[in-house]
């Protein structure tokens, strides 16, 4: 429990990212969440907000969920990134407007999926795959949908534990959040 | 005005606290791996919502006041959590019937403080309330499962069920701070949630084939700050780095 970027705030999103020159853009993109490297924290929609105030680039940063240990990792990653570009960048954390797996772009589901994570289906297949057993979940090795869940909690808060009846590969899902 | 909601918000955080403590306990300890990290995962969503909690609390109350020395550096009695979350991990039917008792009330809580007029609140009960349903459905079904199993499971589930039904109505109890914060349109008046959810968590008990308890004698204190012996060891446990190291940082 650091206090690091953990400024609390109910959330009056700034302005998003429109006005920010595409360095700075392409320094973001280039950040990934530490647990799944693939994934870029802009597709994952974590960064809310950037802003320039005073010659410092205010970033607002949102947790896919409450306990999340990699949100400080990505605060600091997101300084020392800027930093090394010549910018000073402050991060906050914001909550509202709650993050929702919605937020993961198709950039971020290819990327996910490539990795070996399903990525999130839509709040009603996902509570019929989490629930009631039904064969929805399209394995991430051989593209086969008849898996079953092992587990409804994964080795991160936001994944799901599955397997694969035909090829028998383990693998993860990317619950859905909304 | 900011001493009462300081307290309000202890009393809604420090039941997770403890709560996540006690699910803590059974890191590498699940009866096996996929519940082990259930619990845990539960463990660390309720740490989380902790933090947002106690770092707001920390900003109402200034005097250098932080998340960690408010976790960490308060003595027993300070503490405002229910007397259910402390009970202990007596077998796995304990640790879940102490969560789904727990995660039925803490659901319709939360549902509620999202229309509080503290931004900041209904901020991290938006938040929480997603991953809780997530929380309510486990224990829920392991309810089902454990309770409607075997004839061993079946009597396990029904034995914590009567040992801890005693710490339900505290839930429903209120305090001054409660009561004050519910006026300014800020707290939850837990009050009206109180029968809504023994028809929920008699359902699912139904069921499950566990008979409700018939008791009319409940115990309280907890958010007084008067709680069973358990309480005292587990901080214990938890304080020990910050109390033999003091002002350590991780």
């Amino acid at each position: 429990m650091t206090e690091n970027n953990n400024i609390l705030s109910s959330g009056k999103s700034a302005s998003p990212l429109g006005q920010l020159d595409s360095t700075v853009l392409s320094i973001l993109q280039s950040i990934s969440d530490p647990e799944i490297p693939v994934l870029s924290i802009m597709d994952m929609g974590v960064v809310r907000s950037a802003v320039v105030e005073n010659g410092m680039i205010k970033v607002q940063i949102t947790p896919t969920y409450s306990g999340c240990p990699a949100m400080d990792v990505i605060g600091d990653d997101i300084k020392s990134a800027l930093k090394k570009a010549g910018y000073t960048a402050d991060v906050e954390l914001v909550l509202s407007p709650a993050w929702t797996s919605d937020m993961i772009n198709e950039e971020g589901r290819k990327a996910l999926e490539k990795y070996g994570i399903a990525p999130p289906l839509d709040v009603i297949s996902d509570k019929k795959a989490l629930l009631g057993n039904e064969k929805i979940v399209k394995c991430t090795n051989c593209g086969s949908t008849n898996t079953k869940l092992v587990s409804q909690f994964g080795s991160t808060a936001c994944k799901a534990q599955f397997q694969c009846n035909d090829c028998l590969e383990p693998f993860e899902y990317f619950k859905c959040l909304k | 005005m900011k001493e009462n909601q300081y307290k309000y918000i202890l009393l809604v955080a420090d039941n997770s606290l403890i709560l996540a403590q006690r699910l803590g306990e059974l890191c590498g300890h699940g009866p096996n791996l996929e519940t082990d990290i259930a619990l845990t995962n539960i463990s660390l969503d309720l740490f989380g919502q902790v933090r947002s909690y106690y770092q707001y609390a920390a900003k109402l109350m200034g005097n250098n006041a932080t998340e960690d020395s408010i976790a960490f550096l308060r003595k027993e009695h300070e503490y405002r959590n229910v007397l259910l979350v402390e009970q202990p991990n007596t077998d796995f039917a304990y640790t879940i019937v102490r969560q789904f008792l727990f995660d039925m009330y803490h659901l319709l809580f939360l549902q509620e403080l999202q229309k509080s007029k503290d931004l900041t609140l209904s901020a991290i009960a938006a938040k929480s309330v997603k991953e809780v349903s997530y929380h309510r459905r486990f224990s829920s079904d392991w309810i089902k499962r454990l309770g409607d199993g075997t004839e061993e499971s079946n009597r396990r589930v029904q034995n914590a069920v009567d040992d801890l039904w005693v710490y339900t109505d505290e839930l429903f109890h209120q305090t001054e701070d409660d009561i004050a914060m519910v006026k300014e349109g800020i707290g939850v008046d837990v009050t009206k949630l109180k029968n809504t959810y023994y028809e929920q968590v008699k359902s699912i008990l139904e069921e499950a084939a566990i008979a409700i308890p018939e008791t009319a004698y409940f115990q309280k204190g907890g958010k007084h700050g008067i709680h069973t012996e358990h309480l005292g060891y587990l901080l214990n446990d938890m304080q020990f780095m910050q109390r033999t190291y003091p002002n350590m940082e991780w």
